[in-house]
């Protein structure tokens, strides 16, 4: 089964990175409502025609294409350095971990894989979700399988999960457990996960790393665009660059104000006007009193680190690891998330002097963040 | 029983560290268990169509991680050593020119069988963490030279892996 799997991807579930105050790292709020209502409504029209797979057969009566040997075996052995003896010899068995080996349908694909499988991987792609890699392998051995072995197997799709939105991106887990049989007889079993997921977009690095902080491997590193815009057949393949930018900020009628605010390089807190509390982030009503009026004051822009996290890993699409993300305390009594610029990440502190400046991150968007005091940035 | 690994290091308990294993994430290493495992999806040879699909360079595929995992378990406890079940799950991806250190603690030792908990890191992250669980049965005693006590010899000679050797092999219960 699953000869279509590219393996060996990321999972874990990556939120967002860090923006500063309201954004979600999530969705784009630009389609408003109704876009975003429609949406949700195919989502769960997915989900509930991926859901109907569950139990469903993802292999019927498959056939090893070769029995298992010793040449296979040993380019195993060769290629993972496994020295172990047992799997040599006379009396060789075949490693474990071969399990799925034997079941692989290599260059000349499967017979065996049932419509239902192909049927739902289809559906996936056609829901925009055309990536895939494994993500998971569990695997038992109940008996040693051994050269000349016929290997049978039969597989079934256990679960797909609900929508999730991981570092990759969004998509569904899709769980099969298969059952491998050696002459007849039970020998292991094998459970497989692999996210299917809207396909990243590629990155490109534009060299504005600040000099120092460039670490192996992460300079390299694939980052996968967290959008969850679900486009239609996805763009894996086209060899698009666009460079991935910032998620957006979701913009409703609760914080429009702050946005506003900020597009005229103005912080803007909210101020209960009942009882003169001051909230932050922006919200409809207010935390002491729970009255709903409220008008507004502009930070002076001066605060402080009440608290900072360096993010290294994971990588999120446009944003360069290790980077600084502060709750900084400002002189009104509000704390705000947003990055600590013009310093380096380790040189962040708590109670740190910092003051508000505003960064175009791109031509739609710009954010609040704050430099350390006496940092000029020159 | 008492299980003894395979590198005449004692009894095995809970909350053992393995000896870490240092796996130069070669191209080759990566083509080759691509290719061992029958896993002929391009983005495991194919550096181009990798870029395309959005990764920097090709990468390991789970069943040749799946392999080394289980190798570096069976490699420690010795060939009286059988994997009964291997459970990964795949993280941060294994390009080549990356190290991956594998790591591992027992987590359970229960009659004859020992469950490891394996992580394996990369310059990325945790490329891979998992339990491998083996069933560990008297090790086949290798015939190792014991140095002959001396008059003079420097106290703790011999006890190293030769002497422990010796020693499980006659503890063990045939």
């Amino acid at each position: 089964m699953n000869s279509r799997r590219p393996d060996g991807g990321c999972d874990g579930n990556g939120g967002s990175g860090s923006g500063s105050g309201n954004d979600s790292g999530n969705d784009s709020g630009n389609g408003g409502g109704d876009a975003e209502r429609r949406r949700e409504r195919e989502y769960e029209d997915v989900y509930a025609r991926l859901k109907a797979y569950e139990g469903r057969a993802a292999a019927v009566a498959g056939v090893g294409k070769d029995p298992v040997n010793e040449p296979m075996i040993r380019h195993w052995c060769e290629a993972t350095g496994d020295t172990n003896p047992a799997y040599a010899g006379p009396d060789a068995v075949a490693p474990p971990t071969m399990l799925q080996v034997w079941t692989m349908g290599g260059l000349s694909g499967h017979g065996e894989r049932s419509g239902a499988y192909d049927e739902l991987l289809g559906l996936l792609d056609g829901a925009g979700y055309t990536a895939v890699v494994a993500t998971d392998c569990e695997q038992e051995y109940l008996r040693p399988l051994r050269p000349g072995d016929r290997i049978t197997f039969d597989a079934v799709i256990e679960s797909v999960s609900e929508r999730k939105t991981t570092r990759l991106g969004t998509g569904y887990f899709v769980t099969t457990r298969t059952e491998v049989r050696a002459g007849g007889r039970l020998a292991g079993t094998h459970r497989f996960r692999i996210l299917k997921y809207v396909p990243a977009k590629q990155r490109r690095k534009d060299g504005e790393r600040e000099a120092g902080k460039s670490r192996t491997g992460h300079t390299s590193h694939t980052s996968h665009a967290g959008r969850t815009d679900c486009t239609g057949r996805g763009a894996a393949g086209s060899g698009a660059a666009t460079r991935p930018v910032r998620p957006r900020p979701v913009v409703n009628r609760d914080n429009a104000g702050f946005w506003e605010g900020v597009s005229r390089h103005r912080l803007l807190i909210q101020r209960c006007t009942e009882c003169g509390t001051p909230r932050f982030p922006w919200l409809p009503g207010c935390n002491s009193c729970g009255c709903p009026e409220w008008d507004t004051v502009e930070t002076a822009g001066e605060g402080t680190v009440y608290s900072y996290v360096v993010m290294h890993h994971p990588p999120f699409p446009a944003f360069d690891p290790p980077y600084a993300v502060g709750l900084v305390e400002l002189a009104e009594g509000v704390r705000i998330i947003s990055n600590v610029v013009g310093v380096p990440h380790d040189r962040v502190r708590i109670g740190m002097p910092v003051r508000l400046e505003f960064e175009r991150v791109d031509e739609e968007l710009e954010l609040p963040v704050f430099r350390p005091v006496g940092a000029d940035g020159s | 029983m008492t299980i003894r690994d395979g590198t005449g290091g004692g009894a095995v308990r809970v909350g053992d560290v393995l000896p870490s294993l240092e796996i130069s994430i070669t191209r080759t290493l990566v083509v080759a268990g691509a290719i061992a495992s029958r896993d002929y999806q391009d983005v495991h040879h194919d550096a181009e169509a990798a870029r395309r699909k959005g990764s920097p360079d090709i990468f390991m595929n789970i069943l040749t991680t799946n392999g080394l995992v289980g190798r570096y378990v069976t490699d420690h406890f010795g060939s009286g050593a059988v994997l009964r079940g291997v459970a990964i799950r795949l993280g941060a991806p294994n390009h080549p020119g990356d190290t991956m250190v594998l790591t591992g603690v027992v987590e359970d030792v229960r009659d004859d069988t020992v469950t490891v908990r394996v992580v394996g890191a990369n310059g990325l992250g945790r490329h891979v963490t998992g339990t491998v669980t083996v069933t560990v049965t008297a090790p086949v005693p290798v015939p190792v030279p014991v140095p002959a006590p001396e008059a003079g010899a420097v106290p703790g000679a011999g006890a190293g892996a030769g002497g422990a050797a010796v020693r499980s092999a006659e503890e063990a219960p045939s």
